[in-house]
């Protein structure tokens, strides 16, 4: 009988529909990334400001999105935004909103880390070889700040995708529904392809997320001072 | 901001009073498995950490793949796995079995890497100078290496802490109780969307905004500990 599970994994299309499932998960991590790149590295500088009543307000979204599990995030979009403003956002949308929210939190201060952890000295001594507030930033500051935020960032990458699997409990049909779907169908023909279906969807996101967090320690490593 | 106070104005005060002891229990149920499941993660990476530390010859490979491959999958889909995949191969677990299992697995190597980090950053030096002052290798760890990478672990450690409580908020796919059953249950019954998804939020700050207060303040008495900065 044993032999029997993986077997549905080879039948029709079902493994083509499994990774288009998979497409789902990363494309809807790959648009948050982006913007949560975008919007992070704003909000980061905007972190390092001094007035008090953007740190505060900074502070509180910060903490807000960061003690949330972000399950709790998607159901406030998901199901509070349609009940409280009558706004129909469908799964992938509001996948989107709250990924992009709680990456720009996470990318901000990674980004307010990094921009703070380059001494002073730094912009001092590009000055006092007469070097421009323009030619500063393009060949010391910007080039030591990437070194310390890309490791951080691609690790931070690894994490929504992985996050993204919660989709599935919004009613976005990715790589988990699918799986469902295919088991479903095969109830009664092969009754224990449960196993072998999960066990791939368990190696589909290691393989998506493996080579990543490796680039990522590869760079630490070959950063550090 | 007008929208919001009309909504909270309008809010069913009676409703929330009433399923109030429903997400007591769930809070209960979160905090009960989410402390089970960081123990055994704990444990799990002291023993993987010590083996890399030490070089353990099997066990060490072991752990190296262990921690790869469960930091690069997401707790929703190990649950499946453990859930609906295993029962086809003889394996039947409880749903908090799972619930359980799955955090440790989950943890364990996030806990891991924490613990790595802190006794990687002792120097060798701290090591051969305690052997040989004539410590033997259990007094070494407990008395020298440990507190100093202890410091240094902490920080992440706190933060998987909280980390794997936010975590358990899966768990209602293995068909448990917890806060998000809870008020996906109440939105599907009665439609009082706001009210559920407010004592949701409510629920989850109760949980985790002492804790995390608490890992900034044992941060900060920490530091102070660091050696030689």
């Amino acid at each position: 009988m044993q032999d029997l599970g993986i077997r549905v994994l080879f039948m029709g299309n079902n493994f083509i529909r499994l990774l288009g499932g998979l497409w789902i998960t990363v494309k809807i991590s790959l648009i948050s990334v982006g913007l949560s790149i975008v919007f992070g590295l704003l909000l980061g500088m905007i972190m390092t400001l001094k007035n008090p009543i953007v740190k505060c307000l900074t502070k509180i979204y910060l903490e807000f999105i960061r003690i949330m599990p972000q399950l709790v995030l998607l159901f406030l979009v998901y199901f509070g935004a349609t009940k409280s403003f009558g706004l129909q956002l469908s799964g992938e949308v509001s996948a989107v909103i709250v990924f992009t929210m709680w990456g720009t939190a996470e990318m901000g201060d990674l980004v307010r880390g990094a921009l703070i952890s380059i001494p002073k000295h730094q912009y001092e001594s590009g000055a006092a070889l007469g070097l421009e507030s323009r030619q500063i930033y393009r060949y010391i500051i910007v080039p030591q700040t990437l070194r310390r935020l890309l490791p951080l960032a691609i690790n931070l990458a690894t994490r929504m995708v992985k996050t993204t699997s919660l989709i599935v409990l919004i009613g976005v049909v990715e790589v988990l529904k699918v799986a469902q779907q295919i088991i479903e169908a095969n109830r009664y023909t092969v009754p224990d392809s449960a196993l072998w279906i999960y066990g791939c969807v368990f190696f589909l996101y290691f393989i998506v997320c493996w080579p990543v967090s490796r680039l990522a320690v590869r760079m630490e490593k070959k950063w550090e001072n | 901001m007008g929208v919001f106070y009309g909504r909270i104005e309008k809010l069913d005060t009676g409703f929330m009073a009433e399923y109030f002891p429903l997400y007591v229990e769930a809070a209960k149920l979160t905090f009960r498995l989410g402390m089970t499941g960081i123990l055994f993660s704990l444990v799990i990476g002291v023993v993987c950490s010590l083996a890399g530390y030490y070089h353990v010859p099997v066990l060490r490979q072991i752990a190296v793949v262990y921690v790869e491959l469960s930091r690069n999958t997401p707790l929703l889909v190990q649950l499946f796995f453990l859930y609906f995949g295993l029962p086809k191969i003889g394996v039947m677990l409880s749903s908090e079995g799972c619930a359980v299992i799955g955090l440790s697995f989950l943890g364990g190597s996030y806990m891991a890497e924490a613990l790595r980090s802190g006794l990687e950053a002792v120097e060798k030096g701290q090591m051969e100078s305690a052997l040989a002052i004539g410590l033997n290798r259990f007094q070494v760890m407990r008395y020298v290496i440990f507190p100093q990478a202890l410091a240094t672990s902490v920080p992440p450690l706190c933060a998987n802490v909280i980390f794997l409580i936010k975590e358990t908020s899966v768990f209602s796919v293995v068909a448990l109780a917890d806060l998000m059953y809870v008020a996906k249950d109440l939105i599907g019954l009665y439609y009082q969307t706001d009210e559920a998804l407010l004592m949701l939020v409510i629920s989850y700050l109760v949980l985790l905004l002492p804790i995390s207060v608490a890992a900034g303040l044992i941060e900060r008495r920490l530091r102070y500990a660091g050696f030689g900065d």
